[in-house]
C-alpha cells in the first residue's frame, strides 16, 4: 500500500515538473518570438498591433503591463503599454506619456509607437540610464489611439487616406468622423478648425465629445500630478511643435519648451541628417485648436510636444516601408533626449548604485552618459537664459 | 494655477469675441454658404483686403509672434514655406519630366511686401533639389499673390543657378521612345501604394504625374494652402497624337492647411522637346453625401 501511494506521489511530482518544464520553455519561446518574429519595419493592422501587445506583455511582465483606458465609437479597445520598473527604494513614481495614431492616415506614427517600445525592451536591461529612468517613471505608450480610423485606412486602397474618427454625425450633417485632434478642450473651436461634419478638420459637437478623446483625457486627467511630459506623433512635416496651436496664447515656459525642442531636433539630426523645425503651430505651420498637446500643456503638463515625422511633401503620409526604420530611428533619438530631460530635471540626477552584477566598463560608460546628459541639460539652460527675450 | 488660465482665457473671449470667428485666412472660391463654414473662411471678409487689414491685426497683438505680413519673414515659418512651395511648383511646370521632379529643400532667406493695387509680393532665396537625384540648386524667386479674387493664380519669376541642368536628357528620350512603342497603351494606379510602394517601372508616370499636378497646385495656391500630390490614384495613357505622348490622370492633392485631399483629373501631354503640358484640368467635387448613414429610428 505505501509502495504504491509512494509511486502515485512520484508520478504526479513528476508529472508536474515536466508541466512546469513544458511551461518555462513554452514562456522563453514567446518572449524569444515576441522580440525576434515581429518585422518592426512593416505596417501593421490592427488585428497584429493587438496581439503584438498581448505578446509584449506577456513576455515581459517585469516590464510592461497593458491597460485598456477606454472604448472607441465603434467600440473597440483603446489600449496603451506601461513600461516601468519598481523603483528599488520604494519611492512614487512619476511618468511620461505618448500617444501614436490620433489621425488614421499616419501610419508612420503607430510604427514608431510599436518602434519606441521595442527599443525599451531590447536595450534597457545593459542601458543604466534607462534602467534609473525606468525605475523612475513610468511610460504610458498607446501605439493606436484612432483604432476605428486606423482599422477604416486598411480596409481598402480608397480610404487609405482617411484621417478623422468613424463616429456617426450629428442629424443635420451627412458625413462620418471627428478630427481627434480639434476635439480637445483647449481654446475648442476658435481656430484652424471647421463645423462642416464633412471637413477633415471638424472639430465635433462640443470639447470632448468624442470618446477617444475622453479616454486620453480621462487617463491623463487623473495622473496629471505624475506626468512631466505629454509626446503625441504624427506625420508629415519634420517639425516639433510646441504648444500652443492658437497665435495669442503663449505657454509660460516658451523659452524652455524651445530650449528642449532644438536639443531634440539637434538630436534627430545626428542620427540620419533630417532637419525637424522646432515652434509653435502657429509659427511654423498652421494655427489650430483643440489639439491633444495644446490640452496637456493647458491642464499643467509642463512639456507637451507634437512629432511630426517623416516626411515633407515627396510621399507625405504614403511613407514606404523602407524608410521605417530610419524615421523610427531618428524619432527615437528625438523622443529619448525629451524624456532624459525631463527626467533628470524632475529627479535631480540620482542615480541608483549600479548593480553588483554589472561591469565596471559599463559603469564608466553610463557615468559619461549621465555626466554627457547634465552637461547637455546645463548648456540648453544656459541657451535658455541666454535668449530670454 | 488653475485660476489664472480661467483669467487668461475669459480676457481672451472678450478679446477675441465669439468663438465662431474661425481663422482669419480667406480660400478664394471656397463656398461658405450659410452655416458651414470652410476651415479658412471668415464670415464678414468679402474681398482680399478686409483680410489682410484683419491679419495685420491679429499680428500685432501678437507680441510673441514674428512679424509676418510685411518685411524681412523667418525662413522656417509658415508664411515664406508656402511662398516657397508655389516656387517649387512652377519650377515642375517649368522643367519638370518623368526624370526631373523638383522638391524644396531650404528657404535661406525671405522678405514680403505689400504691393499696391496688386497684392503681396515674396522675394525669396531658396535651395530646391530634384526628387529624382540627390543635388541642390540655389535659386532666386518672387512670388505675387494676388489681392483680388478674380486673379486667383500667383504668378512667380525664379531663376536658378544652374537651371536644373542634371542630364537627364537620355533617360528622356529613351522612355519617350519606349512609350511610343507599346503596343498595349500603359496604365496604372496607387502609386505610391498603401505602403508607400511605387514599382521601379512605374516611377517615372508617377514623377510625371507629380509635375502635371504642379500645374494644378500653382494655379491653385494661395498664402493660405500648402499643396502637395498625396498620390496619383490613375493614370492611363492615351494614343499619341502630334508625337505628344498623352495621358489621363486622376491624381490626389493634399493641402496642408485644410487636411483635405482634392481630386482632379487632368490630361498631360509630354515630349523631351515639348516638356508636360497639361491641357484639361477637372477638379472632381468632394462627394459630402457619399457616406449618408442610416437614420436611427
Amino acid at each position: 500500500m505505501e509502495k504504491t501511494m509512494f509511486k502515485s506521489w512520484g508520478l504526479i511530482l513528476f508529472m508536474l515538473t515536466l508541466k512546469g518544464g513544458l511551461e518555462t520553455s513554452s514562456s522563453l519561446a514567446e518572449r524569444l518570438e515576441s522580440k525576434r518574429n515581429y518585422n518592426y519595419t512593416k505596417y501593421h493592422p490592427m488585428e497584429e498591433i493587438y496581439k503584438w501587445m498581448e505578446d509584449v506583455e506577456r513576455g515581459n511582465p517585469e516590464l510592461v503591463s497593458s491597460s485598456v483606458y477606454g472604448l472607441t465609437f465603434e467600440e473597440r479597445n483603446i489600449t496603451l503599454l506601461k513600461l516601468g520598473l519598481e523603483n528599488p527604494e520604494g519611492r512614487e513614481k512619476k511618468a511620461i506619456w505618448m500617444d501614436c495614431g490620433i489621425h488614421a492616415r499616419e501610419w508612420i506614427a503607430p510604427a514608431f509607437c510599436q518602434w519606441f517600445v521595442k527599443e525599451i525592451l531590447q536595450s534597457y536591461k545593459t542601458n543604466e540610464k534607462l534602467t534609473e529612468m525606468l525605475q523612475n517613471l513610468d511610460m504610458y505608450v498607446t501605439p493606436v489611439v484612432n483604432v476605428d480610423g486606423y482599422m477604416f485606412t486598411w480596409t481598402n486602397e480608397s480610404n487609405r487616406l482617411w484621417r478623422k474618427s468613424r463616429s456617426l454625425p450629428p442629424s443635420d450633417c451627412g458625413c462620418r468622423g471627428v478630427d481627434l485632434n480639434r476635439n480637445f478642450n483647449a481654446n475648442w473651436g476658435t481656430v484652424g478648425v471647421s463645423y462642416n461634419c464633412c471637413d477633415n478638420t471638424y472639430c465635433g459637437t462640443s470639447p470632448v465629445s468624442e470618446p477617444e478623446a475622453k479616454a486620453v483625457t480621462d487617463f491623463v486627467g487623473s495622473r496629471l500630478n505624475q506626468i512631466l511630459c505629454f509626446l503625441t506623433i504624427h506625420s508629415s512635416g519634420q517639425l516639433i511643435l510646441l504648444p500652443y496651436g492658437h497665435p495669442e496664447i503663449s505657454a509660460p515656459n516658451y523659452d524652455e519648451l524651445v530650449a528642449v525642442g532644438k536639443e531634440a531636433a539637434a538630436e534627430m539630426k545626428k542620427v540620419h541628417g533630417m532637419d525637424y523645425t522646432v515652434g509653435t503651430s502657429p509659427q511654423v505651420l498652421y494655427k489650430n485648436s483643440g489639439s491633444s498637446r495644446d490640452w496637456a500643456r493647458l491642464v499643467g503638463i509642463p512639456f507637451s510636444y507634437t512629432f511630426e515625422l517623416r516626411d515633407k511633401g515627396e510621399f507625405g503620409h504614403l511613407l514606404p516601408e523602407d524608410q521605417i526604420q530610419p524615421a523610427c530611428e531618428e524619432a527615437y533619438a528625438g523622443a529619448l533626449s525629451i524624456i532624459t530631460f525631463v527626467h533628470d530635471k524632475a529627479f535631480n540626477n540620482v542615480t541608483t548604485v549600479p548593480n553588483a552584477a554589472v561591469t565596471t566598463v559599463t559603469g564608466i560608460t553610463t557615468v559619461t552618459g549621465v555626466a554627457i546628459t547634465i552637461w547637455s541639460t546645463i548648456m540648453a539652460f544656459s541657451l535658455t537664459t541666454g535668449v530670454l527675450m | 494655477m488653475n485660476l489664472t488660465i480661467l483669467i487668461v482665457m475669459a480676457v481672451l473671449t472678450g478679446v477675441l469675441g465669439s468663438p465662431y470667428v474661425t481663422d482669419t485666412d480667406v480660400t478664394p472660391g471656397s463656398d461658405s454658404a450659410g452655416m458651414s463654414a470652410h476651415p479658412n473662411s471668415v464670415p464678414e471678409a468679402a474681398d482680399g483686403t478686409e483680410v489682410f487689414h484683419e491679419e495685420g491685426v491679429v499680428e500685432e497683438e501678437g507680441v510673441e509672434e514674428d512679424v509676418m505680413a510685411t518685411g524681412e519673414l523667418n525662413p522656417s515659418h509658415y508664411p515664406a514655406q508656402r511662398a516657397a512651395n508655389v516656387v517649387k511648383h512652377y519650377l515642375n511646370t517649368r522643367y519638370g519630366s518623368p526624370y526631373r521632379w523638383v522638391g524644396l529643400h531650404k528657404v535661406h532667406s525671405a522678405n514680403a511686401e505689400e504691393v499696391a493695387e496688386s497684392g503681396r509680393k515674396y522675394h525669396l532665396e531658396i535651395s530646391v533639389q530634384e526628387m529624382t537625384g540627390n543635388t541642390t540648386e540655389k535659386c532666386s524667386a518672387e512670388v505675387l499673390f494676388p489681392a483680388l479674387e478674380n486673379q486667383r493664380s500667383p504668378q512667380v519669376q525664379a531663376s536658378c543657378e544652374a537651371l536644373l541642368t542634371a542630364n537627364t536628357t537620355a533617360q528622356e528620350e529613351a522612355l519617350y521612345q519606349q512609350y511610343r512603342r507599346n503596343h498595349t497603351l500603359l496604365s496604372g494606379h496607387n502609386l505610391p501604394d498603401s505602403y508607400g510602394h511605387i514599382d521601379p517601372d512605374m516611377k517615372p508616370l508617377w514623377h510625371l504625374g507629380g509635375v502635371a499636378s504642379s500645374f494644378v497646385m500653382l494655379k491653385e495656391s494661395t498664402e493660405n494652402t500648402l499643396y502637395n500630390m498625396a498620390q496619383v490614384a490613375n493614370v492611363t495613357q492615351l494614343e499619341t497624337e502630334n508625337d505628344q505622348l498623352r495621358f489621363n490622370y486622376h491624381v490626389l492633392l493634399h493641402d496642408m492647411v485644410s487636411q483635405e485631399i482634392i481630386h482632379w483629373k487632368l490630361l498631360v501631354t509630354w515630349s523631351p522637346a515639348e516638356g508636360v503640358k497639361v491641357l484639361q484640368m477637372e477638379e472632381l467635387p468632394k462627394c459630402e453625401h457619399c457616406e449618408v448613414p442610416p437614420k436611427p429610428n
